[in-house]
């Protein structure tokens, strides 16, 4: 792959994603009607489940990646892995701010355990942010890579699994639920509004991804340079 | 501006606040990249412009032996 | 037939070398009453009896974490697993070993436990046993190959509890519910797949880790 080509798709995805994003936080304000039951609060479902589904992306895009580097051994999925964990805990973080934020506009709580999302993302936030102390513990290299990648394929599982058991934790653990009509058919306006945005913050990760991964891959570059002159 | 209002530009603003913050991050990094490509360069300037090593003496052996 | 003779003799290694020296199965078996007790002074005057069941899980959990820390320290120390990984067994035949070692360990701890647990705050249901049963092999299962890439990071007794405790969290709401709801099947079942699905993906990516 030619320089120029890398160029030219990287700077068409972040120009997709400020685009994307723009036109649909637009929409999203100016646009979409209230909602009939929660009114003006329920724009934040255009920012906030866009936001967790792309956190859910990028962590499925390490687990490739990581399942890359096991399959072929070429290290440079390592990096790829790497950076998209990285993505994920970042989007994952907003996703919980985001979601605490709504949570405070509904119900007056910042927190609350009958969130299933919010739990979910709270588990996995602690599951990759290990992820990270397990990288920065052991010695770089071909085996560090490959644990790496074994950790990022087991959230992936932990992903599905840790939902299910949130699901059967729900009657049993916490017995206030909180309710939210995010299930109701969403209305024409609604769904684009909500697909624009979607396709906008994954342009953003997207875009942000391959800015960190040539940053990355850049530093190791210069350390190879460096290592050659001296 | 209603409560339900603030809260709403709120989520909005913390997720343009993280990616404003990230570009600042990155800001550095480049500049910090472009310190590091100026320095390798000066390296490699230096390498190049170095005299050439003084050759070693082989004559000396041969007429010993 | 070699494979399972392999895991055999590994997971008759460990045991027998827990038997000559005593260290790690007498300390989880201290530990876990201690905490038990610890508990005990933890839960208000007025706590439910599902609270009791919760602390019971708790503990369990810390208990685990305190033998899986030791499941490779000998190995550790005298460099046993790169002699391991070189010899000609697959690779997942320690990871089986090991972690049928775990088992045995964390069972003897839990024989004691689960009685204390009795005596000092509710009555123990078939259901409990089971649940307790299915959980041991869900740490041993996914704490076996946490504990091999700890060994060979440099923040080892740091790093096992911070990879460990997210990835047993469905361990903890299956082995809660069996003990408190009316249904317990459900979360039986649910641990009982948490085991399949988790013990598939370790004896597969075991091979992964530990090599060089």
């Amino acid at each position: 792959m030619s320089t120029s080509l890398r160029n030219s798709r990287a700077v068409a995805l972040a120009a997709a994603a400020a685009g994307l994003l723009l036109l649909g936080i637009s929409l999203a304000f100016y646009w979409v009607p209230d909602a009939p039951i929660e009114g003006f609060r329920q724009r934040i479902f255009y920012i906030h489940v866009p936001i967790a589904l792309t956190a859910y992306a990028c962590f499925f895009w390490a687990a490739w990646k990581a399942l890359r580097l096991l399959w072929t051994r070429d290290e440079r999925y390592d990096l790829e892995s790497y950076t998209a964990v990285h993505m994920g805990v970042i989007f994952g973080i907003l996703t919980l701010v985001t979601g605490s934020i709504w949570a405070r506009t509904s119900w007056g709580v910042w927190w609350t355990w009958s969130e299933r999302q919010l739990v979910l993302f709270l588990v996995l936030f602690l599951f990759y942010s290990a992820y990270f102390m397990l990288r920065f513990s052991v010695e770089p290299g071909p085996r560090r890579a490959r644990m790496s990648a074994v950790y990022a394929l087991f959230g992936v599982v932990l992903i599905p699994v840790s939902f299910l058991a949130i699901r059967l934790a729900e009657g049993l653990i916490h017995p206030v639920v909180f309710d939210r009509d995010v299930g109701e058919n969403l209305a024409g306006s609604q769904l684009l509004t909500f697909v624009i945005c979607l396709a906008g913050t994954l342009a953003l990760a997207g875009s942000l991804y391959l800015n960190e991964l040539t940053g990355k891959r850049l530093d190791a570059r210069l350390s190879e340079l460096r290592e050659a002159l001296s | 501006m209603t409560s339900a209002e603030r809260y709403v530009t709120a989520a909005y603003l913390v997720v343009l606040a993280v990616v404003l913050a990230y570009l600042v991050i990155y800001a550095f990094k480049l500049s910090r990249l472009e310190r590091e490509v100026g320095e390798l360069a000066e390296l490699a300037r230096r390498k190049r412009d170095a005299p050439p090593e003084p050759e070693p003496e082989p004559k000396r052996e041969e007429v010993a032996g | 037939m070699r494979y399972l003779a392999d895991v055999g003799t590994l997971a008759a290694k460990d045991l027998r070398l827990e038997l000559r020296s005593r260290d790690t199965v007498p300390a989880m078996l201290l530990f876990v009453v201690a905490t038990l007790v610890v508990f005990n002074f933890a839960l208000p005057a007025g706590a439910s009896a599902e609270a009791a069941y919760g602390l019971l899980w708790a503990a369990l959990v810390f208990t685990a974490i305190l033998g899986l820390t030791r499941a490779f320290a000998a190995e550790r120390e005298q460099r046993v697993l790169d002699g391991l990984v070189l010899a000609p067994s697959d690779r997942s035949a320690i990871w089986l070993g090991k972690a049928i070692a775990v088992v045995a360990f964390l069972a003897l701890a839990e024989v004691v436990a689960l009685p204390a647990f009795a005596l000092f705050f509710q009555p123990v249901s078939w259901e409990l046993v089971a649940a307790v049963a299915l959980a041991t092999v869900g740490f041993a299962v996914v704490g076996t190959l946490l504990a091999a890439m700890a060994a060979a990071s440099r923040a080892r007794e740091l790093l096992l509890p911070l990879l460990f405790l997210p990835l047993v969290i469905p361990i903890v709401v299956g082995g809660v519910g069996a003990s408190i709801a009316d249904d317990p099947g459900r979360y039986l079942g649910f641990l009982a797949l948490y085991d399949l699905i988790f013990a598939i993906l370790s004896w597969a990516s075991f091979e992964y880790v530990v090599t060089e």
